[in-house]
């Protein structure tokens, strides 16, 4: 049987996803050994042909022009990953949509603004249909290799819909509320392991929201440590600022 | 040959970290266009984190880039921290090289390897080496994996690194976590002599180009990678807070990276340039590889850069050795472990201020500069990138070269410049992505 043909593809993003695939060190040949890897720009020069397997892309999308060429990927795959934060959620790519436009054009070129076209930022759920999301700023390696074999096997992947406190209290990590400073681990939803409070730091949200956060426990938490919410909320829009197109469409409906 | 036209268009250049074009056009052996048009889609950074915490701002710009994630880090803090009127302990301080040196390991391994590698055997990407030169792709992943699992043990992760934030770290290195990197860094000694044996079997083109090389320069004995005044091979030495009279940034409209220039139409960042105002500083063993290449300051073929790479690469491994040894015999002291988040219980004191940080990362000197108020708000930010600082300097190379390799086929001049490019390492995905070159009109 032919090896499924695989592409990477990048949109507005640091590419350190598509690096964390080169992080896997000589696992990497067992993933190779798998699949037959038909474009990755970040690493070879080759193009590959007009119909794929799997596509993976990293990056929001941000140009009128990024919009066409997702579009045109969509249609060459027949299984399309959502590979890391700016992909899933617009991650902070999003941030640019606190802003005008053109007033944050202006900010950044001066009065060479109008060379450098945007649009308002979109995950790329909210371009195109997704078959798999891969959260995360970067994606966790474990779970990529198991959205990977789920695609391949064509079987569906759940990402967790609980919140990291569940995997950060497995790690028996003190609470980060308890420390005196806010964390975004109640709301944010897991399968990274909890990597960030491991290391001492706190949750910043980078792998989208729980589909239905504890709204009440979080208020309490807020007022026990007397904390504003307007903190919280500007903490919540550094990834997940483009919910908000979601949430517009959703009234229009 | 003197009256032939060539037109070079390359679409989307490949094996660089971001999006890029390269335009050529020669019309009856003038050179009428040469351009490296830079197409990564702007991501504005610098206005999105305007009112945000000044403790947020690394976790932030460190996203610029993926592959420099450590340095953007790095530089972040030092800009923070410097216009909060924050001074870093010493030990914080040694931390913080030992993880530079890690990246401008891993991410020269990469590049030598993984980017550059393919061009110099013949071959359009790794993936074909995997069955011509198993043993060498192995031995890439592996020095990879290396670097990435000393990250991983010190910060976190190397891809956006976790516990260094402004103020020193959250997590400090335990005895079991030094031996845990010594080891592996000791372990990686073999490879890097292989990995030095297989460069000095590779071919560099000849070309040369009498360049402005621009890095951090200091006075002590010390190779500066963090620390330093801005200097340059032709004499300039500025404080790193007159940054802006170093880059004389200006934009083009073929490129979303601005353009810089000094004391001539355009200067060189990165390792080369460290190498031409620093060589005597490095690494013993650094220099036994520079002697053995025979590449000596001042050099002027870019190509080299790769070279000057290699070299940084033995020095940073024995480097970091020496940084984790005396950590090993004097000690860690676990009470420098701090928590900040957004600085809610203000043990961080905070000023109104205008910081500049100015690192060397692997691609050249990266500064970063904020102006915050005084509750720590950034007000305004600036971020200028080592890839901005070199692509005027390519397309300067570009215009000299072609002209050199006109008698040579299309594709030989398309695979020379696409060489050339990839040799600075570019990093288009900092605050815009690079590369394809476009033959107009051959």
């Amino acid at each position: 049987m032919a090896k499924p043909k695989v592409a990477f593809f990048d949109f507005a993003c640091c590419e350190g996803c598509q690096l964390q695939v080169a992080n896997m060190g000589e696992l990497l040949f067992d993933v190779l050994g798998a699949i037959d890897v038909v474009e990755f720009r970040e690493v070879m020069s080759e193009k590959g042909p007009d119909k794929i397997d799997v596509a993976i892309v990293e990056g929001s999308i941000t140009t009128p022009h990024a919009v066409e060429k997702i579009k045109k990927i969509r249609e060459r795959a027949s299984v399309l990953i959502a590979y890391g934060s700016c992909a899933t959620i617009g991650g902070v790519n999003g941030m640019k949509n606190n802003f005008k436009l053109d007033d944050i054009r202006k900010e950044v070129y001066g009065k060479d603004a109008k060379y450098f076209e945007t649009i308002e930022t979109m995950s790329v759920p909210q371009v195109v249909k997704v078959d798999y999301l891969v959260n995360g700023c970067p994606v966790y390696l474990p779970e990529f290799v198991k959205v990977l074999k789920a695609a391949l096997a064509g079987l569906p992947y759940q990402v967790p819909d609980y919140s990291v406190c569940v995997e950060c209290k497995l790690n028996e990590n003190v609470c980060m509320y308890q420390k005196g400073v806010t964390c975004l681990g109640p709301v944010t939803k897991a399968g990274c392991n909890s990597w960030c409070i491991n290391n001492g730091n706190i949750c910043y949200g980078c792998r989208g929201m729980v589909s239905n956060p504890n709204e009440k426990g979080a208020k309490d938490v807020l007022e026990k440590y007397n904390i504003p919410m307007d903190l919280i909320v500007n903490k919540m829009n550094m990834y997940n600022k483009c919910r908000e197109i979601d949430q517009r469409e959703q009234k229009k409906r | 040959m003197s009256k032939r036209n060539v037109s070079v268009n390359v679409e989307y250049l490949t094996r660089v970290e971001g999006h890029g074009n390269i335009v050529v056009d020669v019309k009856n052996g003038e050179l009428k266009t040469c351009e490296l048009q830079i197409v990564e889609a702007p991501r504005f950074f610098e206005g999105m984190i305007r009112g945000r915490s000044i403790f947020e701002a690394q976790h932030i710009t460190c996203r610029i880039c993926g592959i420099c994630s450590c340095g953007h880090t790095l530089a972040s803090i030092q800009a923070a921290e410097d216009a909060i009127g924050f001074k870093p302990s010493k030990q914080t301080t040694e931390l913080r090289k030992f993880l530079l040196h890690m990246e401008n390991l891993d991410s020269h391994i990469l590049h030598i390897y993984l980017l550059v590698a393919p061009d110099l055997l013949g071959v359009k990407s790794f993936v074909p080496l995997i069955n011509s030169h198993n043993d060498v792709v192995r031995r890439a992943l592996r020095m990879k994996k290396a670097c990435n699992d000393v990250c991983d043990i010190q910060v976190g992760r190397h891809v956006h690194p976790i516990s260094s934030i402004v103020g020193g770290f959250t997590k400090l290195p335990r005895e079991k976590d030094l031996d845990a990197m010594l080891k592996i860094l000791y372990d990686m000694r073999a490879d890097m002599t292989a990995t030095v044996e297989l460069a000095a079997t590779l071919k560099f083109p000849a070309f040369e180009r009498d360049t402005e090389y621009v890095g951090l320069v200091s006075d002590d004995a010390e190779y500066p990678m963090l620390i330093g005044d801005v200097g340059s091979t032709d004499g300039v030495r500025m404080n790193k807070k007159d940054y802006k009279k170093i880059t004389n940034e200006f934009i083009v409209p073929h490129s979303s990276a601005k353009h810089a220039k000094l004391s001539r139409n355009s200067y060189a960042v990165g390792a080369l340039a460290r190498f031409n105002l620093n060589a005597d500083k490095l690494h013993p063993k650094a220099k036994e590889i520079a002697a053995a290449i025979g590449l000596k300051p001042k050099c002027i073929n870019p190509y080299l850069n790769t070279a000057a790479q290699l070299v940084e690469c033995v020095h940073s491994l024995e480097e970091a050795i020496r940084i984790l040894e005396d950590f090993k015999k004097n000690g860690v002291n676990l009470d420098e472990e701090i928590l900040v988040g957004l600085n809610e219980k203000g043990n961080i004191p905070v000023k109104p201020g205008n910081g500049v940080g100015a690192v060397e990362v692997p691609r050249g000197i990266l500064f970063h500069n904020y102006e915050v108020d005084e509750k720590g708000i950034i007000k305004k930010a600036n971020c200028i990138i080592p890839t901005n600082q070199n692509v005027n300097n390519i397309e300067q190379d570009m215009k000299k070269l072609v002209p050199e390799i006109l008698d040579k086929s299309d594709e030989k001049i398309t695979l020379m410049l696409e060489m050339l490019v990839r040799a600075y390492d570019p990093c288009i995905s900092c605050s815009a992505h690079f590369l394809d070159v476009k033959f107009v009109n051959r």
